[in-house]
């Protein structure tokens, strides 16, 4: 499972959409919130309901092939059809459905419109994902992580750039198709704090396995200094405890002066620019404001790199960097094996700068 | 008798079966996979680093340094402090981690 969430050191902690996955209880049957909730409730009634019909099903079977002959004549009166053939189907699955809409009535609740906004995009093969304001303004712009406050619902704007994607957080919620063209609506909802993991449950192509994000539901205060973007390591620590995680504070993170040996005079900046990226690749405040891949510009804060299946840290991004291709085959991303080993390293140790 | 010219496993290193266990989830958790190919591992195999798949703990470590578990240790953790030049970036690894990661490398090399 996770390691416990600390916002000072992101980079030590990492863990990748896989881990979210692993263990049990499995995500789909570990609601996190209201939505995912009212789900699981019924998936778990109609498993019950099943297992009841199947268990009178070979009850009534035995009887008819083992059973004493005054039972067998019994079950197979005129009698027991009417009763077990029509009745108690008609009675029990009108029961269901009426419980069941009921209860997954609130998955279609109205929405005010004062439930804060996210805009997420699906890309083949990442999420680029849009934090807005009341105005609908974009006040962060971020790719591959959703943070969310706990405790109260979020309106998710699911949107495509290309081809039908799927958003799936199964602590969250069901799915929800994103449609080129389209803007489809999904209330989440996190009561716990945590982090979840994401999935593109539709397949689009290509890497299609490899996309996936990290969600993490914070307190809302948190979540708040999170959004105004105070810099990492700022205000007082945070750290929750999520049970079963070992914490990772033995890990070292490697600093600025690991990498000093490889990365020299070298200028991480002018060898983003000149080498392209910037046309793929958003910063804020610098010249680079490309679209076509996810933004950079909160990098250093991520837990994951390349759709939530790395731990981000200054290995897996120079990895990536000198051989996306090898990682996730197909993914749009370039191989970058004609920069030395040094220059992806000052690449590599500019990105990471928070900003 | 293959295997005659090198000398029987578990001579050649003190395998810890236990750390072997913590180092292959390591190289995992970590993200060496990222630019290395490992046994057992089937994805992500990075091919920016050499393949690990062949690992037969013989010989200079990284080609220069003398090939002891502390070495060995030192360099999956920082490697750029370790042996100036190298490539490798230094990886989020705690000291007792890397010497799980250098038992399990020398484990590879005696399967
Ligand atoms: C042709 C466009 C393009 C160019 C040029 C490009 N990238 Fe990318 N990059 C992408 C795409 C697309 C992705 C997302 C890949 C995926 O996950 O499917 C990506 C992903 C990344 C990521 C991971 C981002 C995350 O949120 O996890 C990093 C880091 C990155 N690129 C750095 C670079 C650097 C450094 C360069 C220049 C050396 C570069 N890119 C050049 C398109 C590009
Ligand atoms: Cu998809």
């Amino acid at each position: 499972m996770w390691p416990p969430i600390s916002m000072e050191s992101p980079m030590t902690d990492a863990s990748t959409v896989f881990d979210a996955w692993w263990g049990w209880p499995p995500p789909v049957l570990d609601p996190a919130g209201p939505y995912a909730e009212s789900v699981t409730v019924l998936a778990w009634a109609l498993f019950a309901m099943g297992a009841i019909v199947t268990a009178i099903v070979a009850a009534a079977l035995f009887v008819a092939v083992a059973g004493p002959p005054r039972w067998k004549a019994r079950l197979g009166g005129e009698h027991t059809v009417w009763i077990m053939g029509i009745a108690f189907p008609a009675v029990v699955l009108t029961g269901l459905l009426v419980w069941g809409l009921s209860l997954t009535a609130s998955l279609t609740d109205p929405i005010t419109g004062r439930e804060p906004r996210i805009r997420v995009t699906a890309h083949m093969w990442w999420w680029d994902i849009e934090y807005l304001d009341a105005a609908g303004r974009v006040v962060r712009r971020d790719a591959n992580e959703l943070h969310l406050p706990v405790g109260q619902p979020v309106v998710l704007e699911l949107k495509s750039a290309d081809v039908i994607h799927s958003f799936w957080v199964p602590n969250l919620s069901g799915k929800e198709d994103m449609i080129p063209g389209r803007t489809n609506l999904l209330k989440v909802q996190a009561d716990r704090p945590g982090r979840f993991g994401g999935i593109c449950a539709e397949y689009c192509g290509g890497p299609h396995a490899l996309m996936g994000f990290v969600a993490v539901a914070h307190p809302v205060a948190e979540f708040e200094r999170w959004l105004s973007g105070t810099k990492v390591g700022a205000g007082p620590a945070v750290a929750q405890d999520v049970p079963g995680t070992v914490p990772a504070v033995t890990r070292r993170t490697p600093t600025a002066v690991d990498a000093a040996p490889q990365v020299g005079a070298r200028d991480g900046q002018a060898l983003f620019l000149a080498n392209g990226c910037a046309a793929c690749h958003r910063i804020a405040g610098t010249p680079a404001n490309g679209l076509s891949g996810p933004d950079l510009t909160h990098l250093a804060g991520r837990l994951t790199l390349s759709g939530g299946i790395l731990p981000n840290n200054r290995g897996t991004l120079q990895g990536w960097i000198a051989d996306a291709q090898s990682i996730k085959p197909g993914n749009r991303m370039p191989s970058y094996d004609n920069l030395s080993a040094e220059d992806v390293a000052a690449i590599a140790l500019w990105l990471e700068t928070p900003r | 008798m293959t295997t005659a010219c090198k000398q029987p496993p578990q001579t050649r290193h003190d395998l810890d079966e236990a750390a072997i266990e913590r180092g292959s989830r390591l190289v995992a958790e970590a993200g060496c996979t990222a630019c290395h190919a490992f046994p057992g591992i089937g994805w992500p195999r990075g091919l920016a680093g050499p393949s690990l798949l062949t690992f037969d703990g013989r010989g200079p470590i990284a080609g220069t340094l003398p090939n002891t578990p502390a070495n060995l240790a030192a360099f999956v953790r920082n490697a750029p402090a370790t042996k100036p030049g190298s490539p490798m970036p230094a990886m989020p690894l705690s000291r007792s981690e890397a010497r799980d990661v250098a038992a399990y490398l020398y484990g590879i090399a005696d399967d």
